[in-house]
């Protein structure tokens, strides 16, 4: 480990570190614009300039240079300021200095750098640069003649997202930095560019000229669009979400964000539920919230507990399952479901329903087989960890599923549970890798829990991890990834049918043939709405959807933004969301609305505060308590050997941008599935943005 | 340089695909790179291609990009960087004036007058007989003024040799290749000046 001194202080770092790694190590923090930790290093910004002895009389790119025994460096010598300075008069010779119209302006890398680096004038008086703007979809805004050519973008789409659409064509000061062919950025992690982006060059398309960094109050919460649980930081000015960046969490999805998670949130604005409704000879109409209680009242007095059932759906909150389960039950019901696809478990073992070598398992993993998962589109973060795993050349890929592009290569061995019965009794050549493997891992998508014969699927699996070896002392390698970031909960703290309940199916078939008279839905809009019948159906949710379209009540919840939400990752990690801003018009906080409604069905529950509520899931499980550690789980044989059907895994989500009530709002979302899943390229005129 | 951008005015095929002849040639250039490095054979695909076609079209560069398994932007990266290649047709005589300091001081602006005033058309400008272009230095310094025509180089111009040349080319009568006053490669003009005998 090579010993160098940086600004007169002394560290040893493991060799191949660069000067600026190691200067960060002990919290020296030289500028750069190219340089970005997660991607490869460029460095042809030269703004990260320091002295270094011994070397030759000039400053060296820190970022580019790896430390060697007994350098000294210096980071802030009158040589390497001036050279920092005269690189920042480089960058600005063609800079557009458009800060005052700049969606960039407060929040720039280069903004800041020149204040702390540039000239208070320029002497450059010859005609700058201008750029053409290119078009990257419909999500990416451009404005080339900001770029400093700096090519973290074309490094990110090439290496995190798999999507090599970017390239620096032309040279010297022709460089642009384009698609070449003016088209959308193939990649559902586009939104990132615009994170990278250290100027102005690009910028957010449905967040432009909307307002400026200081006038947002920032909240810290977690994403529920998919079941990785992003920690996001929700940007909200007044009462309305202006936009979603992701926040660092190297366990879950280190600095990155699906576009979904990024820009659905449009959609919280639009088709909003914001009054409680009541069906009156046959139409909705607006109610306070005494009459849709009483009209629920009406109806909860006649209906035995037998006849009641809910389903809760994919964006639930663990407080407002957990009081609904138990409302319900005091009822007399024992017919609940969390999971609206139908998909199974075995519901007395979490080991069979979360992920459990944890995202981070990922970067370990020696073999991976994905089963009935098309994570780019369910889980976009968890695929680019994928990818990174893959590009580490350390991993072996396989797949039994749709053949789709994941952005990595991978082994495809069939589509149906053939292959999958292949892998387990050890015919499949795949078979033989998983055992070698140091840390094998299998994946299993909803693709594949949610048919009829996935009990014997979930077998096959179990079967294959037994003859794998895929669980073993300090590694569980059997994942499961979900698509609802409201499962991992519902199932933890038991949201699933009680003894003589219905599950999905029961209540689904139960109500369409009348055997039962009271559905619940909290949130849940991916069922088959048809088949509720006659039964009288309560909608709590923040959208207007299919479920608030069947419903005689509707209870107007809050959206995720709105409430603070306990949620568990398909890991099973336990995460909240925050309040950032009040929910609209009359609709309340999901656990509010069932603790109210409660005291009007003569059954109060008793908690009356958010802690209590807390508590109450606590006392369910240990996973709902940060105090608590939750010991391993044991492993044991999952789901029910039988018959498997020959026919293909299917990925339930068909269009990432559409597959929950607020992205089904989003007009953003809209415009994403124009482009990027109907194919349509055709760059839109009018105004931009 | 203007041969080097794309011309928006002229259409772009919808398709290209070498002819066998030049496929054989480009099997010859992919062999000589190891398994899993084909796309180092980028370069003279190009040139292939562009021969074949007189320039570079967007399908020739996705053609290239398909047969070497590389994104396409790649091959608009090279295709782009590199001023030989031509992303627009020219006319049948490419005539890449040099125009910096040495040719320059040596009488490039004759030169381009001479070409003018045969071919009829300035800088950036193109007929059907020749496409008219400024470029860096050629590297030919030695030999200023210098013009490239298609593959060769013209050296040591004059307006009045050159303007004989720019005739005999558009005439399609021979031409002399490399300088135009007798110059053996870039020795000094008009025979040796040093070591002229025994010491
Ligand atoms: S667009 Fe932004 S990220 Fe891309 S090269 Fe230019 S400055 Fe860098
Ligand atoms: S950060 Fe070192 S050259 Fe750009
Ligand atoms: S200046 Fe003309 S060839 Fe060098």
């Amino acid at each position: 480990m090579p010993k160098l001194t940086i600004d007169g202080i002394e560290v040893e770092v493991p060799a191949g570190t660069t000067i600026l790694q190691a200067a960060e190590q002990i919290g020296i923090e030289i500028p750069r614009f190219c340089y970005h930790e997660r991607l490869s290093i460029a460095g042809n910004c030269r703004m990260c300039l320091v002295e270094v002895q011994p070397g030759p009389p000039k400053p060296a790119a820190s970022c580019a240079m790896p430390v060697a025994e007994g350098m000294t460096v210096k980071t802030n010598s009158p040589m390497a300021v001036k050279a920092r300075k005269g690189v920042m008069e480089f960058l600005l010779i063609n800079h557009p200095l458009d800060c005052p119209i700049c969606d960039q302006g407060g929040e720039c890398d280069l903004q800041d750098q020149a204040v702390a680096f540039g000239y208070d004038r320029s002497r450059y008086t010859e005609q700058k640069r201008a750029v053409q703007d290119k078009y990257m979809g419909p999500l990416v805004a451009t404005e080339m003649t900001r770029c400093i050519q700096c090519t973290r973008c074309v490094r990110f789409a090439q290496e995190v997202a798999g999507a090599p659409d970017l390239g620096g064509v032309n040279r010297g000061e022709h460089m642009e930095i384009t698609t070449y062919v003016e088209k959308a950025i193939g990649s559902e992690l586009s939104g990132n560019l615009v994170d990278l982006c250290p100027v102005g060059a690009l910028t957010s398309k449905p967040y432009a000229f909307n307002a400026r960094p200081w006038e947002l109050k920032k909240t810290e919460s977690i994403d529920v669009f998919d079941a990785v649980g992003s920690n996001i930081r929700v940007d909200a000015r007044g009462n309305e979400v202006l936009r979603v960046l992701p926040r660092l969490n190297e366990d879950v999805n280190e600095e990155w964000l699906g576009d979904k998670s990024r820009h659905a949130i449009d959609g919280l604005r639009r088709q909003r539920l914001d009054t409680p409704y009541v069906r009156k000879d046959g139409k909705l109409v607006p109610a306070s919230w005494q009459e849709a209680f009483a009209a629920i009242a009406a109806k909860v007095k006649t209906t035995s507990g037998a006849k009641m059932a809910a389903v809760a759906g994919d964006m639930a909150d663990a407080e407002s399952m957990v009081l609904l389960k138990d409302l319900l039950t005091a009822l007399g019901s024992r017919s609940f479901d969390c999971r609206q696809d139908g998909a199974v478990f075995d519901l007395s073992n979490r080991l069979s329903w979360q992920f459990n070598s944890g995202i981070a398992g990922i970067d370990e993993a020696d073999a991976i087989l994905i089963v009935g998962s098309n994570p780019r589109w369910e889980a976009p973060v968890l695929n680019a960890r994928l990818r990174k795993r893959y590009l580490t050349g350390k991993a072996k890929f396989a797949l039994i599923g749709e053949a789709t592009d994941l952005t990595y290569k991978v082994d495809h061995l069939g589509t149906g549970p053939d292959a999958l019965k292949a892998v387990a009794d050890g015919s499949s050549p795949f078979a033989a890798v998983l055992k070698a493997a140091q840390k094998p891992m299998i994946i299993l998508g909803m693709g594949a829990l949610t048919r009829k014969d996935s009990a014997a699927v979930l077998a096959l699996a179990s079967q294959v991890v037994d003859s794998c070896g895929l669980v073993k002392d300090g590694w569980n390698g059997f994942n499961v990834l979900h698509t609802a970031a409201a499962r991992v909960g519902g199932l933890e703290l038991g949201f699933v049918p009680g003894a003589n309940g219905r599950d999905l199916e029961g209540i689904l078939s139960g109500a369409e043939k009348g055997e039962l008279d009271f559905v619940y839905l909290l949130g849940a809009d991916e069922i088959d709405t048809k088949r509720l019948g006659k039964a009288f159906v309560v909608y709590q949710g923040s959208h207007g959807d299919a479920g608030a379209m069947r419903a005689d009540v509707i209870l107007p919840g809050a959206a995720y933004t709105e409430k603070s939400g306990t949620y568990l990752n398909t890991e099973g990690r336990m995460q909240r969301t925050a309040r950032a801003v009040f929910p609209i018009g009359e609709a309340k906080e999901d656990w509010t609305i069932i603790r109210a409604l409660s005291e009007v069905l003569g059954h109060t529950l008793p908690q009356n505060t958010l802690a209590q509520v807390r508590d109450r899931l606590a006392a369910i499980s240990a996973v709902f308590d940060e105090d608590t550690a939750v010991p391993a789980g044991k492993w044991g044989a999952f789901g029910a050997a039988g018959t498997t059907d020959a026919a293909a895994f299917e990925s339930p989500v068909k269009n990432y941008y559409m597959t929950d009530p607020i992205s089904r709002a989003s007009r953003t979302m809209a415009e994403c599935t124009e482009v990027y899943v109907n194919g349509n390229q055709k760059r839109k005129t009018g105004t931009h943005g | 340089m203007s041969s080097h951008y794309p011309d928006p005015n002229v259409p772009q095929p919808e398709t290209f695909a070498f002819t066998p002849e030049v496929m054989e040639q480009a099997k010859v250039f992919i062999a000589k790179y190891p398994a899993g490095r084909q796309r180092s054979a980028v370069m003279p695909l190009l040139d292939l291609a562009q021969r074949q076609d007189g320039w570079l079209s967007r399908a020739a560069m996705d053609y290239i990009a398909g047969l070497l398994g590389m994104p396409p932007i790649k091959v608009y990266e090279v295709a782009t960087f590199y001023t030989m290649y031509r992303l627009r047709p020219v006319g049948k005589h490419h005539v890449q004036l040099c125009t910096n300091i040495s040719c320059w001081l040596r009488g490039s602006d004759d030169v381009k007058r001479a070409a003018e005033e045969v071919f009829g058309i300035g800088f950036g400008q193109s007929n059907d007989e020749a496409t008219l272009e400024e470029v860096e230095c050629a590297g030919a310094c030695v030999n200023a003024p210098v013009a490239q025509i298609g593959d060769d180089y013209y050296e040591d111009l004059t307006y009045d040799n050159a303007k004989a040349l720019f005739q005999a080319l558009k005439d399609g009568k021979p031409v002399q290749v490399g300088s135009q006053i007798g110059r053996q490669t870039s020795c000094p003009e008009g025979g040796p000046t040093t070591l002229k005998g025994d010491a």
